[in-house]
């Protein structure tokens, strides 16, 4: 699947510009299965950048890297699974560390939320979206956070109202914005579309 | 005390109430009988005496009420108030500058006495005598903008300026216009204004980004923003906006003159001495329909820029539901007379 191209949005509206080595530099990657050709691409391009790349799959396994030999190679079933080894790789990385990140805009949102909170410097992460364009929602009101939220509007998980999709994103919190669709007239919802790239 | 302090609420029952004298002083927005976006920034403090723009801070009748509304927002949602780690110098600056300011500007209500970083703050309306040492933390009950924010009305954020960029990274945020410090804090000038309609394309971020930049130390201005609220209600905010949004739809034409609120943002910007960061306290100030228009040019030219206004603006505003049962209201005080330049009444 190849790189997703986003129509044109507001500033706060994450673009990803796509990865491109950096050379045999310390690095963490993060990918999911779609990511993951990603990242077979960016060791095509220059296989160097794999001699000191820590890379974590989330929700697939090694097999998604083909013949790509990473110096470590970590696998975790879900987000939550991954957060403990991605904040200590982060927490731990030397200065001049390069941070890949590869998949789903929820993947991308979670694991450059982390980075920033670790201190790491913008321009030292680089973002590559493929697969699937579902978001990761945060519910303004009751703050709980739904993931792969592919219709506007949605149920929040968390609350239950219904809430439609901005594009507004907080990068300190890796998530969308989603808003009450019927508080001034409670009951009264658009018609539900699927989300668009 | 020479100043009488309003007992009245923001919420519930909604007693909040203007004066004669707060009618007066109102910082009516419109300098003409249009509206579109502008960077109209201007010198602060400085203004004919009585107005808000005579004072850094200006101390109204509501000062207590708005205090009380604040220590609610905060109770139930701490989260209104954040800082991010590298922000609490930010926050003594800030601190500073407001006591001191007060503590001139007010010397019946607040008093400052310093004996090197041993301070000592009395202020008289809310009640308040406290000892503390500057730029020490463990002497106030909480941080410094936290502290100084909970006895100071208006909104504060705290830009912290890095890569040619201001970044939101601390707040007081309990009476907004709609936007959630909550997500927003740790944004870039350009991430925090991307909701705004039109006006990244008119160029007004940039130009506006630019000022902010060139504001030195020492100097301080001031501009006018504005927006509608049904119901004098302070927290607006996206948070609760599935509570107060249904009473946007309570507007009809026997009670608009009443419910319907002008709610006029006066933002300050000040460069603080040991952060270097911009401090932008955006205080709010309500009046319904019925006493803006006793002011018969206010009245006049209410009327026509609601009347006139860019549909994208109606709607951001968020008063394009009841635009039309606004501007037939106003439409009776509206004889078609000239006006006057300028925002102060005749």
């Amino acid at each position: 699947m190849p790189k997703t191209e986003f129509s044109p949005s507001i500033d706060s509206r994450p673009t990803y510009s796509g990865l491109v080595s950096q050379g045999a530099a310390p690095a963490i990657m993060v990918a999911d299965e779609a990511g993951a050709q990603a990242l077979t691409d960016l060791a095509a391009s220059d296989a160097s950048v794999m001699d000191h790349a820590h890379v974590v799959l989330v929700g697939c396994g090694a097999a998604a890297l083909g013949d790509v030999k990473p110096v470590a190679l970590h696998e975790a079933p879900d987000f939550d699974a991954a957060t403990p080894l991605v904040t200590q790789l982060l927490n731990t990385a030397r200065m001049g560390t390069q941070i890949y990140l590869a998949g789903s805009e929820g993947l991308i949102g979670h694991v450059s939320a982390l980075a920033f909170a670790a201190g790491m410097p913008v321009d030292e992460i680089q973002m590559e979206h493929r697969g699937s364009i579902a978001r990761r929602m945060q519910c303004v009101h009751c703050k709980g956070i739904t993931e792969d939220v592919t219709t506007d509007p949605f149920t929040c998980a968390h609350c239950g109202l219904t809430l439609f999709v901005r594009d507004h994103f907080s990068r300190r919190l890796g998530v969308f914005q989603g808003v009450c669709v019927d508080a001034e007239t409670p009951g009264v919802v658009p018609e539900t579309v699927e989300i668009q790239a | 005390m020479t100043m009488q302090f309003n007992d009245e609420t923001f919420r519930g029952d909604y007693t909040y109430h203007n004066s004669p004298e707060a009618i007066r002083r109102f910082p009516f927005p419109f300098d003409q009988d249009t509206y579109m976006y502008s960077v109209n920034i201007e010198q602060h403090p400085g203004g004919p005496k009585g107005t808000p723009f005579e004072k850094m801070f200006d101390v109204d009748e509501h000062y207590v009420a708005e205090m009380k509304d604040r220590e609610i927002t905060l109770a139930e949602d701490p989260l209104r108030c954040q800082s991010l780690p590298h922000m609490e110098l930010a926050g003594w600056d800030l601190l500073e500058l407001i006591m001191v300011s007060k503590a001139r500007d007010y010397p019946d209500l607040f008093t400052l006495h310093r004996d090197g970083n041993d301070w000592h703050w009395i202020n008289k309306p809310l009640g308040i005598e406290k000892k503390f040492t500057f730029l020490d933390a463990t002497t106030l009950p909480c941080g410094p903008m936290e502290y100084i924010t909970r006895q100071t009305q208006g909104d504060f954020a705290l830009l912290h300026e890095r890569d040619n960029n201001l970044w939101m990274d601390a707040g007081m945020i309990t009476s907004q216009a709609d936007w959630s410090l909550d997500f927003d804090v740790g944004m870039n000038f350009f991430e925090w204004h991307a909701p705004v309609p039109k006006a990244r394309k008119m160029g007004v971020f940039d130009k506006a980004l630019k000022f902010l930049l060139a504001v030195g130390q020492g100097q301080h201005y001031r501009r006018l923003n504005w927006t509608m609220t049904v119901n004098p209600r302070l927290d607006t905010s996206p948070e609760n906006y599935h509570k107060w949004g249904p009473e946007k739809r309570t507007i009809t034409p026997e009670n608009v003159g009443q419910k319907q609120f002008l709610r006029v943002e006066l933002q300050t910007f000040f460069r603080l001495p040991r952060s270097n960061a911009l401090a932008f306290p955006i205080r709010c100030y309500l009046m319904n329909l019925e006493d803006i228009a006793t002011k018969p040019k206010w009245g006049r030219r209410l009327h026509r820029v609601l009347r006139d206004i860019d549909p994208d603006l109606a709607e951001y505003k968020g008063f394009a539901v009841n635009q039309k049962t606004i501007v037939d209201y106003l439409s009776q005080f509206d004889d078609g007379a000239p006006t006057s330049p300028g925002i102060f009444p005749d």
